[in-house]
């Protein structure tokens, strides 16, 4: 156990560094679909969810169902809005 | 799946999402311009179908009858809010699914501790900041909703004692934290994790209360990169590689955007969560003296100044989208061209109530990207330009940032229209901006002031232009 969370929180800092590289790159006009696809990245929590709602246990199955519909709202409407705003960015 | 044993599963899975996070990282290096942004939306979509797919593979899931009651439910509420929400709401939206992504992270976490038996403090440590972050995004994220979509108002409260308030929340916070990580034989579980979750709940209210609306960008910001820290910390509970890396990018993303948005306001985070700005600018704003008399002038009068303008600078603001203007302001800028003018658009990273909001409008308008320039660009050569017309902004080409110590907004770097050779203001009427500041701009000498609706006023614009 321990041993994989120091692996985790490797990876967890490698990560930060590369969104730090990632998201400075990204020019200030495209702030806003950059945020809502963030939205959508983060409902990546689906993950988790669909484990706990398919668990079989009547407590853990109610809440991660809940997880479920709360993380595809975000994961579905994340991505699709943010296709929306991205089509209408058009150079002349 | 029954043909592959347990471990070719589970190097099937990881493999995915290994393949799932590099199109995560992919996705959002193609977001580093417009032209390649598109495509990269949807590699980082692809990653998230991939990740669930496999998923859904796993051979932990025994039921699969609630799982697809959540995915359609939430996938239906999802593809109609995406497709039905207008340009101007936006801000509204990123808030609410930030509260979203919040709350999903705190049911994960609490699934886990409910369905764990294990006690394991390093599970009990992730499962506790899950569910702490989660339900902080969560109610944060729902009154940020509700202050922008004016549900509830704006107005940053204040209250007597509020640090005490505050502090003796965390302090409690900490001790669950304590009693749930170290102490779990002592009190009953359950009883613990809900606490817990009230006290997050509680603590999101209490931090987006002080926050006035004009300080909305930071916050939703702020709340985004919580939403991706809540999903980072659900990554160590169910110890998973593609939440972890996800997560982490969002956090960073939200960090860097809040970071930039102070920046532009010249404010620390720390005086943006806790100050009430606009509470206190009320008393700064009442000694204002009148600094002098407005000119006001007509369309057609404006008409002929633009007319003859080889360089004009448009400054949009938030008046511009609740006027639904960019529409017309488009129209009138693609006259100006055609009548030879070169036309450009000035954004300030704080226009709007997001960042980028601005832009977002001005593309839905079919104004080129290109067009669309940084304050960092036009202000050293501001002096060149004809004609700015600043169409429902206010604080952000407020000079008193750059002349009056006592200003409020003193420092904030601001679109330097006062230096170009006719500013018009277009703007309803002389109250103040957002902020509630008064703004010097409106009396210096080369300043014009068009009062009206900013779609009535940009549109009869137009309509000089072609008759």
């Amino acid at each position: 156990m321990e041993g994989q969370i120091i692996l985790l929180l490797f990876i967890l800092i490698l990560s930060i560094f590369l969104g730090v590289e990632l998201i400075t790159k990204v020019p200030s006009t495209l702030h806003t679909p950059l945020m809502s696809g963030a939205n959508a990245i983060s409902g990546i929590t689906l993950v988790g969810a669909l484990l706990s709602s398919g668990s079989g246990e009547v407590l853990t199955t109610i809440l991660g169902t809940a997880a479920v519909f709360f993380a595809t709202i975000n994961v579905i409407g994340g991505y699709l809005v943010t296709n929306r705003m991205l089509s209408m960015f058009k150079k002349k | 799946m029954n043909l592959l044993s347990n471990i070719d599963t589970s190097l099937l899975v990881n493999t995915a999402y290994i393949a799932a996070s590099i199109l995560f990282i992919v996705g959002l290096k193609m977001l580093g311009s417009p032209d390649t942004a598109r495509r990269g939306n949807l590699l980082s979509s692809t990653g998230m179908l991939l990740a669930v797919l496999v998923t859904l593979v796993d051979q932990s899931i025994i039921d699969y009858t609630w799982i697809l009651v959540g995915l359609i439910s939430g996938g239906i509420i999802g593809y109609v809010a995406a497709t039905k929400v207008q340009m101007t709401s936006m801000p509204e939206m990123v808030a609410i699914f930030n509260g979203f992504g919040g709350i999903a992270s705190l049911l994960v976490g609490s699934a886990e501790f409910v369905g764990n038996p294990i006690v394991n403090t390093a599970l009990y440590f992730a499962i506790y900041l899950t569910v702490l972050i989660g339900g902080v995004t969560f109610t944060g994220s729902l009154l940020a909703y509700a202050k922008l979509a004016e549900i509830v108002g704006g107005r940053p409260i204040l209250y007597k004692g509020q640090q005490i308030v505050n502090s003796l929340l965390l302090l409690m916070i900490a001790v669950i934290g304590v009693e749930m990580i170290f102490l779990q034989d002592l009190f009953n579980s359950y009883e613990t994790l809900l606490i817990l979750c009230g006290l997050a709940m509680l603590l999101g209210i209490l931090f987006v209360i002080p926050i006035g609306g004009a300080d909305m960008p930071v916050v939703i910001a702020l709340l985004n990169s919580f939403s991706g820290l809540a999903a980072c910390a659900a990554g160590f509970v169910i110890t998973n590689n593609v939440l972890i890396v996800a997560g982490a990018l969002v956090g960073a993303s939200g960090l860097i955007l809040t970071n930039i948005m102070c920046k532009a306001m010249n404010r620390s985070l720390a005086n943006v969560l806790f100050s009430g700005f606009g509470a206190v600018v009320k008393s700064a704003s009442e000694g204002a003296v009148e600094q002098g008399e407005v000119k006001p002038i007509n369309t057609a009068d404006a008409y002929l100044i633009l007319e003859a303008a080889s360089s004009v600078l448009i400054v949009p603001g938030y008046g511009m989208a609740v006027a639904q203007a960019q529409h017309a302001v488009r129209e009138l800028g693609e006259l100006l061209e055609a009548n030879g003018a070169e036309v450009k658009y000035a954004i300030h990273p704080v226009a709007g109530r997001m960042p980028g909001h601005m832009n977002v409008l001005l593309a839905e308008a079919n104004v080129s990207y290109d067009v669309l320039v940084e304050p960092d660009d036009v202000n050293p050569i501001m002096e060149t330009i004809d004609v700015c017309m600043v169409i429902g902004a206010n604080d952000v080409v407020n000079p008193d940032a750059k002349d009056n110590e006592n200003s409020p907004i003193y420092g904030m770097p601001i679109i330097e229209v006062n230096n170009s050779k006719t500013v018009f203001v277009l703007k309803r009427s002389m109250a103040a901006g957002f902020a509630g500041i008064q703004n010097p701009l409106f009396f210096k000498q080369n300043s014009r002031m068009i009062f009206g609706d900013a779609k009535e006023t940009v549109s009869s614009l137009v309509a000089e232009f072609k008759g």
